[in-house]
């Protein structure tokens, strides 16, 4: 009851102090309140004090920000940057026969020994190279970034996904923000973040970690939420604890839509780190930028060819092992 | 003092169960209820008792409230009023540890669609229990083993559920259900999912195993010939409210309303009364008109099935034994047809 009232009362209340807050602000405004009420011709086109100073705000807002917190900012960079540094040169140490032995050992382990498979992904790595040897550096940068992104998706998603799936408040609170991230254009956040981290492969990670997070947020949350109730309750009646539940068998039984939620993360990932080009992250998107900008097709297109094959890769790896367990949790015909 | 009390268990389901309750309480039945304030009532003012050692039936179509009955025992459900007490604990007083358990030492429960693990090898399901209880890996697995052989599966221990077949798949969970040594067995429906011959079997099965075992067990299905069969008691749901409570006997001989008559109108009779409900007794039977020649002695307890071939054959007289060897009453013919065409 009171809360009714109080949405009653507060949003109209709200929605008014935001119009005498525009108005008082704007520079374009009559010179008395009065001229409104004589002159309508502010009824024609939109008025210029009718404006929320919305710009103004964010960007003293995080001018503030930047000033009171960017130390912190900086002690992320440095550990983010650091972490790809050495992944990225771990694995361009090694020689690449090396690198494609490991791909088509992780697909060999993680498709279930599916040569057919295994074989596809092993000629796909190779071409990446074999397309331009310059790719094959690029193509482990991109990668580099990508992990450590999808990592920190993990890191964060699957919590999130949980969480969400325990507690309806919290779905509810979720939701709207996932939306906002997956449909906000990149570009609105690419910028901030170079003004928190600079121009790199920092503010690419942080774009697309919000960029690439929602799927994994919503496939954890569905895959647990369609585990079947039948299991759970047989777990509660033997007693099982919350932990015991969520370890033993809602996690278990949600993997296959977990794994298919960082296939669509790693997707994304990847499509964004593309985009991330155009903030200095280099990589293979940055060859496809320059064959853009050369106006020179074959290269844009060998690029583009490129990273296609990289997706194929990745793809492979996480979607193989998501259906491996997904054929054994079956149900019965 | 019984196993198992419920006692004026109230449940309604909806967003405000409580101010749905006093009305449910001044008699308002589930329809009236539903329209009024969309509030669903499942169990309308139940009290049971469930003794040790008996099987326990609680009959009723769906939407009855069976299922939700029987989540109370185990407090997957929380009654909106009312009170379950089990080995005289009130099991609504327990908190969060406690409950966990309580479920873990006291009962175990089987499922109608099995409720196995996907992810699981059959031995690991069967061991879940123990698993949960942090039994050592080792014992819980000699354990599961056991009981994987009471069951017959022996060979499947590392196969997983899909493999099996539904009956097979009834056994796992079965298997798992005693796999903790229970005091209570818990059935919601356990064998409705099973086509007739491999439910028959399984029901065999649970008779046999439960002369060895005498747990106590509440057995919920919606098929009056299955709760005949496996009942000590009977529990008759409908609409939410317990309309019987009795031995199959009493069921069929004395249906207390038009709901639980539609339901025994066409069970077989013969199959369900036994020899002791439908004998006259010793002192009230004229015997001068027997021929002693064909007199055939039975036990008190077999059902009337095995008498009339009997009694049919040569228009022979049952002689009706009890334990000990003493005879309590005679059945002829006239007491067979009497039994087999009462109509109430």
């Amino acid at each position: 009851m009171i809360r009714k009232i109080l949405t009653y009362f507060t949003f109209p209340i709200f929605f008014v102090w935001l119009l005498v807050i525009s108005y008082n602000s704007s520079k374009r405004k009559p010179d008395s309140v009065m001229e409104l009420f004589t002159d309508l011709s502010w009824l024609y086109d939109w008025p210029k004090w009718l404006d929320i100073p919305l710009m103004k705000w964010i960007n003293d807002g995080f001018k503030v920000f930047n000033e009171k917190y960017g130390i912190y900012f900086e002690v992320i960079n440095d550990f983010l940057l650091g972490a790809i540094l050495s992944l990225k040169k771990f694995l361009i140490v090694l020689p690449w026969p090396v690198v494609i032995g490991l791909v088509v050992a992780v697909v060999f382990f993680s498709s279930g020994r599916k040569i057919g498979t295994t074989v596809f992904v092993g000629f796909c790595t190779f071409f990446i190279g074999f397309l331009h040897p310059k790719f094959w550096d690029k193509a482990i940068e991109t990668t580099s970034i990508m992990i450590i992104g999808i990592i920190i998706c993990i890191i964060i998603g699957i919590p999130l996904g949980i969480a969400m799936s325990r507690n309806n408040k919290v779905r509810n609170a979720i939701l709207p923000v996932l939306e906002l991230m997956q449909t906000i254009p990149s570009f609105c956040y690419l910028i901030p973040g170079i003004m928190l981290f600079g121009l790199g492969a920092v503010p690419a990670i942080i774009a697309t970690v919000i960029y690439a997070v929602p799927p994994l947020v919503r496939l954890t949350d569905l895959g647990i939420t369609l585990v079947d109730t039948e299991v759970i309750e047989a777990a509660e009646a033997f007693g099982a604890s919350p932990k015991q539940k969520l370890l033993g068998v809602q996690l278990p039984l949600a993997l296959p839509n977990i794994m298919q939620g960082i296939n669509q993360c790693t997707m994304m990932a990847l499509a964004m780190v593309v985009i991330a080009s155009m903030i200095g992250t280099r990589g293979l998107g940055d060859e496809v930028l320059l064959g853009l900008q050369q106006l020179n097709v074959g290269k844009a297109t060998e690029a583009g060819l490129a990273i296609v094959l990289l997706a194929i890769v990745l793809d492979r790896i996480t979607q193989a092992y998501g259906k491996r367990i997904q054929d054994r949790n079956k149900p019965p015909e | 003092m019984s196993k198992i009390e419920i006692r004026n268990i109230y449940k309604i389901f909806g967003p405000q169960p409580n101010q749905v309750l006093s009305m449910v309480q001044n008699g308002a039945d589930k329809e009236q209820v539903l329209e009024e304030t969309g509030h669903t009532v499942g169990l309308d003012n139940v009290s049971l008792s469930i003794e040790e050692g008996e099987i326990f039936v609680c009959m009723g179509l769906s939407g009855s409230g069976k299922s939700t009955l029987i989540r109370h025992i185990n407090r997957l459900i929380d009654p909106t009023a009312g009170q379950v007490l089990v080995n005289d604990v009130d099991v609504l007083s327990l908190d969060d540890k406690e409950i966990l358990e309580f479920r873990k030492k006291t009962m175990s429960m089987v499922f109608q669609r099995f409720g196995l693990f996907p992810h699981k090898t059959i031995i690991e399901n069967v061991a879940y229990g123990l698993e949960i209880q942090e039994v050592p890996e080792d014992k819980r697995k000699e354990i599961a083993q056991g009981q994987i052989d009471a069951v017959g599966l022996q060979g499947f221990e590392n196969q997983y559920p899909a493999q099996l077949s539904g009956g097979m798949q009834q056994r796992v969970g079965l298997a798992r259900a005693l796999a903790t040594d229970p005091q209570i067995l818990l059935m919601d429906e356990a064998f409705s999912a099973l086509d007739p011959l491999i439910r028959s079997e399984m029901q065999s099965q649970l008779v046999d195993l439960q002369s060895k075992l005498k747990k106590t067990i509440v057995f919920i299905t919606h098929d009056l010939d299955e709760s005949l069969k496996l009942g000590d008691h009977i529990g008759i749901l409908n609409g939410g409210r317990l309309v019987q409570v009795g031995r199959p006997e009493d069921i069929i001989l004395n249906p207390a309303d038009d709901y639980v008559k539609a339901f025994v109108k066409d069970v077989n009779r013969s199959k369900v009364l036994r020899a002791k409900t439908v004998m006259t007794k010793i002192d009230k039977f004229d015997t001068s008109g027997i021929n002693p020649s064909s007199t055939y002695k039975y036990d008190e307890d077999t059902f009337i099935e095995d008498l009339i071939p009997r009694v049919l054959k040569n228009r022979s007289t049952i002689e009706v034994i009890n334990k000990a060897g003493t005879t309590t009453g005679y059945i002829s013919s006239e007491e067979l047809s009497e039994a087999l065409t009462q109509t109430n």
